[in-house]
Parts: C-alpha cells; sequence; structure tokens
C-alpha cells in the first residue's frame, strides 16, 4: 500500500460513523418494542434520542450493547457490526446506564480499575487513566471515598468517567440526568458536550427531558418503537411549525399532555 | 482548564486520531484476558471483604453446626468405618466436610442471589458490555466466587483446627473407586462394589503433617465451580429477588440434608431406600465426598466424575441462559432491561 493509499484508507475509516442503526425491530414474545428503528450518530456528533418512557430507548441501547442480540436490522459501532465482531465493537463504546451501577462498598478509584480490568487493562495505566478521567469530571480529589459517600450527580459523573476510561469513540447515555438536581444536570450535560467538541466522540444522548435539546443538535424522535422524526433540532421545530422542542414533541407524537418537561 | 483538555494534556496518555482508528481493531490478547480474569476476581474477594457481616455470617453458620449440632448429636449417632476413615471417628470430624460442603453451597447461593440483584439494579451489564466473550466472564464471576468461598474455607478449618478436627497424617496420595450403581440407571450397568484404592505417588515427609489441607484446594475448586454455574444458572431462571425465599426452601435445604454431609448413606439407606436414592440423585452428595475423600489425600473417581459433567452441564445451562441471542434473559427483557 502506497503512501497515499494508506492516507486514504484511514481517512475513510476515520470517517466512520460512530454509530449506525439500520433497519432494527425488535419484540419480546408478541409485544413489538421497536419498528425498523434507523440512526446514524457520526463521530463528534451529538445526537438526542427523544422519546416518552417505554418508547423503547432502553430496549434500542440494550440492543446497541448487545445485552441481547437484534433480531433484524443492523448495529453498527465504527463499522463493526455488534453481532458478528462484538468483542471489536464494544471496544469502542462507553455506556451510562439509566439504573446507577457503580459499586457502592468500593471507592471512586477501585471501581474504575475494575472498569479497566474488563477492558482488558490493569496496573499502572489503569491507575493513571483513573486518575485522568476523574480529572474530567472534576472528582479527582475523591478517589478514595467510596461511591456510597457521594451525590447522585457526583456518582453519575463517576460513571461518565467510567465510560471514557477505555477510550470509547461512541458513548450512549441513558436518561443520565433523570433524578437530578437542576446544578448537577447542568454539570453531567455540559461534561458530555465538552467531549463531543474537543475529544470528537460521538454521542447518543437519549431523554424525555426537552430542554436538554440545544441549537444544532440533531434529534432523533422515538415513540411507540417507531423513529418520528430524524433531522437537526431546527428542521423539527420547522417541520412542526411550532417555537420549542416540548411543543414540537408533543405535536409529533400526538400526546397532548405533559411529556416531562423538566423546570 | 477546560473540563476534557486534561484528556490531551498528557502526553503519555494523549490519542492521536489515528491510534484511535487503529486501536479499533485490535484483538485482545492474553495479557487482556488475564487482567480481566484478575479485575473480576479481586472485585469479588474486595467486596466480600468490605462485607465484614457477610464474613462473620459464613463463619458462624457452620460453626454452630459443628459445636452445636454435631456435639449434641454425638452419643447418639454413631459412624462406622468406612471409606476414606481408617478408624472409627467423632461426628464432629465426619460432618466437617459436609460443612464445607455448606459454606460451599451458601456462598455460591449468595452469590446468585447477588446477580439476582445485580441483574435488577443494572450493574449486571457492566460486566456483560465487556468485549470479552460472555463465557469467559461468567467463568471469571464464578472463580471469583469461589475464590470468597476459599477464604471461608480456610476461616472454618483454622476454627475447627483449635477443636483438633483437622485432616489426618497423609503420607500417599490414592485413587479411590467404588461405585454400586442405582437401579433407576438400569440393570446393565455394573458396579465396582469392593473398593479398589491405587497408590498414585508418595509425598514427602515434611508435607505429610498438613497435606490435607493441600489436597483438599483441587476438591474445593471443583465443588465451588459446580455450586457456582447452578446458582449462575438459577439467578437467570429468577425473574425477582423476593422469589430467592423459594431458592432456600427449594434448592439449599433439599440439597444439604438429603446428600451424606450430615450421616453416612449407609445409615439412610437403612431408614428409607427411597431417600437413600435420592441422596445418590443429588450432586452436592458428590461434592461433599469429593471433599471427604480430599481431605484424606485420596481422589474419589466417581464423585470427580459426577461433579465434573455437573460442572459442565449447569455451566452450559448458565451460557446459554445469558447468550444475547438465545437465552432467557434476551427473551425476557432482561437483565435489567425495559422497554
Amino acid at each position: 500500500m502506497t503512501t497515499n493509499e494508506a492516507r486514504n484508507a484511514h481517512a475513510a475509516r476515520d470517517a466512520t460513523p460512530a454509530l449506525v442503526v439500520t433497519g432494527v425491530s425488535h419484540a419480546f414474545g408478541d409485544k413489538k418494542v421497536l419498528d425498523d428503528v434507523s440512526l446514524t450518530v457520526p463521530q463528534g456528533g451529538f445526537v438526542v434520542l427523544l422519546g416518552l418512557n417505554g418508547a423503547g430507548k432502553s430496549t434500542l441501547f440494550s440492543l446497541v450493547t448487545r445485552l441481547y442480540d437484534n433480531i433484524s436490522g443492523q448495529i453498527a459501532i465504527r463499522g463493526f457490526d455488534v453481532r458478528r465482531r462484538a468483542s471489536q465493537a464494544l471496544q469502542k463504546l462507553g455506556v451510562v446506564f439509566q439504573s446507577r451501577t457503580l459499586d457502592s462498598d468500593l471507592s471512586l478509584i477501585q471501581n474504575l480499575k475494575y472498569h479497566a480490568a474488563l477492558h482488558g487493562f490493569s496496573g499502572a495505566d489503569a491507575t493513571a487513566r483513573a486518575r485522568q478521567v476523574l480529572t474530567v469530571v472534576g472528582l479527582a480529589e475523591r478517589e478514595n471515598e467510596k461511591v456510597r459517600a457521594l451525590s447522585g450527580g457526583q456518582a453519575r459523573r463517576v460513571e461518565i468517567a467510567r465510560s471514557l476510561m477505555h477510550r470509547p469513540d461512541l458513548l450512549l447515555l441513558d436518561e443520565a440526568t433523570v433524578g437530578l438536581d437542576i446544578g448537577s444536570r447542568e454539570s453531567v450535560v455540559k461534561i458530555v458536550r465538552d467531549l463531543v467538541r474537543t475529544e470528537g466522540l460521538g454521542v447518543l444522548w437519549a431523554t424525555h427531558l426537552m430542554d436538554e435539546v440545544k441549537p444544532g443538535d440533531h434529534v432523533v424522535v422515538l415513540h411507540q418503537g417507531r423513529v418520528l422524526f430524524n433531522g437537526g433540532v431546527e428542521a423539527f421545530l420547522a417541520k412542526t411549525g411550532k417555537s420549542t422542542v416540548s411543543a414540537a414533541f408533543r405535536a409529533i407524537t400526538g400526546t397532548e399532555a405533559s411529556v416531562g418537561e423538566a423546570a | 482548564m477546560a473540563t476534557t483538555d486534561v484528556l490531551k494534556s498528557s502526553p503519555a496518555h494523549a490519542i492521536t486520531a489515528s491510534e484511535k482508528a487503529e486501536s479499533a481493531a485490535r484483538r485482545i490478547g492474553f495479557s487482556g484476558y488475564l487482567a480481566c480474569f484478575n479485575g473480576i476476581v479481586w472485585r469479588e474477594v474486595l467486596r466480600y471483604l468490605h462485607q465484614r457481616e457477610r464474613f462473620f455470617s459464613a463463619l458462624v453458620r457452620p460453626l454452630i453446626w459443628l459445636f452445636i449440632f454435631a456435639a449434641g448429636f454425638r452419643q447418639t449417632l454413631g459412624v462406622s468405618i468406612i471409606p476414606p476413615y481408617e478408624s472409627y471417628v467423632l461426628y464432629e470430624e465426619f460432618i466437617a466436610p459436609g460443612l464445607i460442603g455448606m459454606i460451599l453451597l451458601f456462598n455460591a447461593m449468595q452469590s446468585s442471589l447477588s446477580m439476582v440483584y445485580d441483574r435488577e439494579t443494572g450493574a449486571m451489564r457492566t460486566l456483560l458490555v465487556s468485549p470479552f466473550p460472555r463465557s469467559f466472564l461468567l467463568l471469571s464471576k464464578l472463580l471469583g466466587g469461589v475464590s470468597v468461598a476459599l477464604l471461608q474455607v480456610y476461616a472454618f478449618l483454622f476454627v475447627a483446627w483449635f477443636w483438633e478436627i483437622q485432616p489426618p497424617n497423609i503420607t500417599e496420595i490414592k485413587l479411590f473407586t467404588m461405585y454400586d450403581p442405582p437401579h433407576w440407571l438400569g440393570r446393565g450397568l455394573s458396579g465396582v462394589t469392593e473398593p479398589v484404592v491405587t497408590t498414585l505417588f508418595t509425598l514427602p515427609a515434611f508435607l505429610q503433617p498438613f497435606a490435607g489441607y493441600i489436597t483438599v484446594i483441587p476438591a474445593l475448586i471443583i465443588a465451588g465451580l459446580m455450586l457456582g454455574s447452578l446458582a449462575l444458572f438459577m439467578s437467570s431462571v429468577i425473574k425477582q429477588l423476593e422469589n430467592f425465599a423459594g431458592v432456600m426452601n427449594f434448592v439449599i435445604f433439599p440439597m444439604f440434608f438429603a446428600s451424606s454431609a450430615l450421616y453416612p448413606l449407609w445409615r439412610i439407606r437403612e431408614a428409607s431406600p427411597l431417600l437413600y436414592e435420592i441422596c445418590r440423585f443429588n450432586p452436592f452428595t458428590y461434592c461433599v465426598e469429593l471433599i471427604r475423600f480430599a481431605l484424606h489425600g485420596q481422589i474419589d473417581t466417581v464423585s470427580l466424575a459426577v461433579v465434573v459433567a455437573c460442572t459442565v452441564g449447569f455451566l452450559a445451562a448458565a451460557v446459554y441462559a445469558y447468550n444475547p441471542s438465545k437465552g432467557l434473559i434476551a427473551r425476557r427483557g432482561g437483565p435489567g432491561g425495559s422497554a
């Protein structure tokens, strides 16, 4: 391979989207929870997955993280199919789950080093990386404290730090700010948006809190297992003829009742 | 400095785009597997050491059986000379392997309970989204549980040592075979009804006084793996934490009492032939016998075969249950999964 070919190949690989979901459907027994879902998260892109509770967001996350396999359609992380090349795909994936998944009996750094081990590295590398990511989320001073001593917002920041430990290309965050006070929410959102800007991570941010959508974001509206809208937030407003994301969401999903907008 | 600038500021850890792309295709080598295995085992042990109540309850339970139950039964239950014993033994000495089996059994079920809890809270997901094969992750978790059980067993043996419940002096490592096939296995199967003992090798003199503490280790690991695999499979079957009480009633108690842990099988046969057959069908019986013989420097081939076969069967069932495309977890939307 010549230098130019190598450069071109590298450029092509780098342009590979962080996540591509194509025509994915899923059912539990007779109950269909996802119906022909397609979306793309570009490298360095922030995509908001908007949907009410029960819309299918968590199921989609479970399929992307290969907690169970997709029966139809295809999911690729950085070009690696999660079914056929699961190991390579999962190496590039960082996840913050909806429920708290830290070990409260262990310290912050012990939790992070455990995660490092689950990705195949340990020792000085893991310790150095743990301190680095704790610095990113502003908790470096508390590395030896037990997780149970942290507030909800701080624990969330540790989970974000954990998801960064193995240097992923794609971050999935499932309702990461639910249950947090406004200050903690803003802090978490800022950290993640900074990561997109400075690290070039692709982020899929699932939420039902409409005020977390910002101008310039890409929005995917998931409702009753189907994608109702997939595009920029400005196009979303234009399509529905509404002035706020919340109103546009209500209009497109036909849910006139409250959609859980944060105060 | 902006928060994420930190990630870039350290030259040792800064990653260029090309490095990221290259690392995307990397295959995890042996050192990665070793790091993962160590990490999982280390976490299990660390969590256990942090939970002092769990440590003490695990220790107190068999000691109560040893010092109260066994003391009471010593005068009422005589134990004849049966392999591997070469002389009459105190009842306390007879039930010590059974109590070690009990430690393994309770530890395995405790692991199962914590896995159901992890599944409900979603913590199990952090393990399952690791890039390593799921069978490797589950096996590592099992071995982590076995490591904790070993700590508990040796704490028990340490206390028992002061009451002179100790393995005998062992001069030779032997292979022991004796098997009377049960009727339900078919009349055509011929058994080895008289003991066949083969000496494998002689131990050096300095090892002989405490050899039983070493020779029991493989038996503990294999038996721990069998019970852990069963517990792992059960953790996928149990839908909710509340259902775990049923495990106590329908798994732990029947397994423990319908076995050779508390009384020799010939005694049970005299009392009830049906119960005797149930005890022989119970894999926990073979765990206890494997440990009993191992404490005397002997390998009970029949028990070893049964325990290994059951381990393979239970582990296969557990891996199937956690298989993302076919397993029980996938069918009903776990672990911790919801639409």
